[in-house]
């Protein structure tokens, strides 16, 4: 999809394209824009396009076509030191022969800032990021959480308007990788700047983000906040790559306004939301969130039309309990339930009936 | 765990833990060593012994100590004694030796080692050798006036310091010194060839790592950024040199820097210089130092590439993204990096320098030698121990920048690839 740049956009993308190799396009036609203060996420597999993007607007590549804008001028043309831009990368980048003081105080330093300034400056971004007894150390003694938090101080000492991240919590361990998120969205919050994240962990995405940009093949496929890209994708693509998906194929048999009435491959009907698909007759892939899944008549809507499931397993998960089912023909149908003290067990074999809210069946491209 | 244990750990069936482990560990560390075994002796007997009986030559040599016995033995009964007019009985020992040294074919042998430090003895001993057994006494008279020379108190001063096996002359020698009437003293301005060469020697030596890493660091950055198959492509036009015959990569420097030459060819067709106007770029100076960097510049670029080829570029670009200009962040982030491939390669480069031979002896000319010809000179002409002086001392002006580069930089952030 292409969203119209905004004129009151801090960075906009129009039209742009790239390529490498001039026979194929890595960025095809990139329409984005992003307000002051924003948190934005690129998400998306690798090869999509994300990180070049990521890389045009921090000056490292050059657009094969089109414009960047930063605060309403053209930077096409504008070197990487000149575009004031703070960037932290997937490998942290410290630089290993200086002192964690002396990686902070070098973006002061090419800017001609006094020893007094300095000193205040770097000492109030390690403070931000606790970190204040480390200014001595090597970024070889440190660890790689406390790595990546100096790399984080460094990319914001210098005050930046914009900073880009780069998957900059792609190397450490699930735990870390969780505090870290929550950490770099309240510095987001409470120092107001605007930050472009690229990653391709949906969870780290959903987690921060004011709005999620997912890329593939070179497209933004949906720009959305968190809540609606998870809830109500626009595409397959968007539905598949972001959490877990059950997914039907079938034809509209009825359509009326948004509703609409699929005929599953194997014969049954369901009720579904019509989004990119929106053709009787036409073929259609619906999409429907396990945990959107009901098996007690008294939880779906009147009228619903149920259809027939036969449990292959139950999963224990501790939280939750994720049942295996045998639907339409698929025996990889996934239905989640939360495992309470009168959850109804369900055994191997039994059968039942699977219903769900026509808004929560999204019938999309095939 | 926490608590810390003072007895004495023992495994399962009570020895004691650090005996175990050394037991279980003997045998592997047995089998290790014999595996480098060969090795060691290889380099013990190839390297350590020759250089070890180099040494003791510089400072070694019973030439005159074992073949005149007599005077040795006044001299050390008489080691105070004046050399400006020595006494009969030192005249008498001379005569009794010099016959000894005509009997036994001994007398170019001892000839030798004194013209060392007082040159023109050999002749003066043959002669003296000769008439040994028609003198009479009183020697003294009759021996001066065989030739003026026996009365030399600089003779008297060489034959003493030669009565010793051990000796300092030829470091004094290879220092520029000259054995006088009255003693040891700096030769004359235009006899002091050796310190000046050494100086010329590392000078030159510098110069051409210098050139070298110039020349060296774009390669090597080259080298290092592009894709894999066109730097493999580029690595083996690094290495071509290195399977190329010394010899031949000299000619061909020979071919193209001599007046007839290529270079001196193109020059003129281009009319940048005229005909008689050719520049003399070989049998100097220059024509040393070219062939040389050619042949030395593999030895900058391995360590640097090596070095070069693990820096991530995300340094640069962060450097850059935080707001340095290319000129700072090479000078700044990039340069610094590089530090231990400049300081290996430089390292290596300035030792091989310092020692080269065949390149300067083939395009030097006059000019271009350096201090490894004069060691080549001195061993054909058979002063091995003059030879292995000026070697040893180069051995101890290399030795000793060693040390300062391991004090400065850290023989530990040395890089070879």
């Amino acid at each position: 999809m292409t969203v119209e740049p905004r004129n009151d956009a801090f960075v906009a993308f129009e039209h742009v394209q790239k390529s490498y190799d001039g026979v194929s396009l890595v960025v095809k036609d990139l329409n984005l824009s992003i307000a002051k203060g924003e948190f934005l996420t690129m998400l998306g597999p690798s090869g999509s396009g994300k990180t070049t993007c990521l890389m045009m607007l921090a000056g490292f590549e050059t657009a094969t076509h089109g414009e960047i804008k930063l605060d309403g001028v053209n930077i096409n043309q504008v070197p990487p030191h000149k575009r004031g831009i703070g960037m932290v990368f997937q490998n942290y980048a410290l630089f290993p022969h200086m002192t964690v003081g002396e990686n902070l105080a070098f973006p002061l330093e090419v800017r001609g800032m006094g020893k007094d300034e300095r000193e205040s400056k770097i000492k109030r971004a390690l403070d931000m990021v606790q970190m204040g007894a480390f200014a001595n150390r090597r970024p070889a003694q440190l660890s790689g959480g406390q790595q990546q938090r100096i790399a984080l101080a460094r990319a914001l000492v210098f005050d930046p308007k914009l900073v880009l991240m780069d998957e900059p919590l792609g190397a450490l361990d699930k735990q870390l990788r969780e505090h870290m998120q929550f950490e770099i969205k309240h510095l987001h919050e409470s120092l107001g700047i605007t930050v472009v994240y690229v990653t391709h962990d949906q969870g780290e995405a959903l987690t921060m983000s004011d709005r999620i940009a997912v890329f593939n093949d070179g497209r933004i496929q949906q720009l959305a906040p968190p809540s609606d890209l998870y809830e109500r994708p626009e595409n397959s693509f968007v539905a598949q790559f972001i959490g877990e998906n059950n997914k039907l194929p079938g034809v509209i048999e009825e359509l009326t306004g948004d509703k609409a009435l699929v005929r599953l491959t194997t014969g049954e009907l369901i009720d579904a939301t019509a989004v990119n698909a929106r053709e009787k007759g036409g073929k259609t892939l619906v999409s429907i969130r396990p945990e959107r899944v009901e098996f007690k008549p008294e939880m779906m809507p009147a009228g619903a039309h149920t259809i027939d499931a036969e449990v292959i397993e139950v999963i224990y998960m501790g939280d939750i309990l994720r049942a295996v089912l045998k639907v339409a023909g698929t025996d990889d149908f996934v239905m989640k339930m939360r495992n309470t003290l009168w959850q109804t067990k369900l055994a191997p074999g039994q059968k039942i009936k699977v219903g769900w809210h026509p808004q929560d069946a999204r019938a999309l491209d095939p | 765990m926490a608590e810390a244990t003072t007895e004495l750990l023992t495994t399962a069936d009570g020895r004691p833990l650090k005996a175990a482990l050394a037991a279980a560990q003997s045998r592997a560390k047995r089998r290790a060593f014999f595996l480098v075994l060969p090795l060691l002796l290889f380099v013990l007997l190839t390297f350590l012994v020759p250089i070890g009986y180099m040494l003791k030559r510089s400072f070694e040599h019973d030439g005159f100590a074992s073949t005149a016995p007599a005077l040795v033995a006044w001299f050390e009964a008489n080691p105070d004694f004046d050399p400006a007019n020595p006494p009969e009985e030192a005249y008498a020992a001379l005569v009794q030796d010099l016959a000894r040294m005509q009997v036994e074919k001994t007398t170019g042998l001892s000839g030798t080692r004194i013209n060392y430090s007082v040159p023109g003895t050999i002749s003066l001993f043959k002669k003296g050798a000769r008439e040994a057994k028609d003198l009479t006494p009183p020697f003294k008279e009759s021996l001066v006036a065989l030739d003026a020379d026996w009365g030399r108190p600089a003779l008297w001063r060489g034959m003493q310091s030669a009565s010793h096996v051990y000796t300092a002359e030829f470091y004094r020698v290879a220092s520029d010194m000259k054995l006088n009437d009255d003693g040891w003293a700096r030769g004359e301005d235009n006899e002091r060839i050796y310190l000046y060469l050494f100086f010329k020697t590392f000078l030159i030596s510098g110069l051409i790592t210098v050139i070298c890493l110039l020349l060296a660091f774009p390669v090597s950055h080259l080298l290092a950024t592009l894709p894999m198959a066109k730097a493999s492509l580029l690595m083996i036009l690094v290495l071509l040199p290195f399977w190329t015959s010394l010899l031949v990569r000299t000619t061909a420097w020979i071919a193209l820097l001599q007046e007839q030459g290529i270079v001196n060819d193109i020059l003129v067709g281009m009319g940048l210089i005229d005909d008689e106007g050719r520049l003399t770029m070989m049998y100097n100076m220059t024509g040393t130092i070219v062939a040389m960097t050619h042949v030395l510049l593999p030895f900058m670029i391995l360590p640097l590439y090596s070095v070069m080829r693990v820096i991530p570029p995300s340094y640069a670009r962060a450097a850059r993204s935080l707001g340095a200009t290319s000129w700072t962040t090479f000078r700044r982030v990039y340069l610094p990096q590089t530090l231990p491939g400049i300081a290996a390669g430089s390292l290596l480069v300035f030792i091989l320098a310092v020692g080269y031979y065949i390149t300067p002896a083939l395009v030097g000319g006059a000019d271009g030698q350096l201090i490894s010809n004069l060691i080549s000179f001195h061993m054909t002409k058979s002063n091995w121990s003059l030879a292995a002086a000026i070697a040893a001392m180069l051995l101890a002006a290399i030795l000793v920048l060693y040390w300062l580069y391991d004090r400065l930089i850290g023989i530990d952030r040395l890089k070879l690839g």
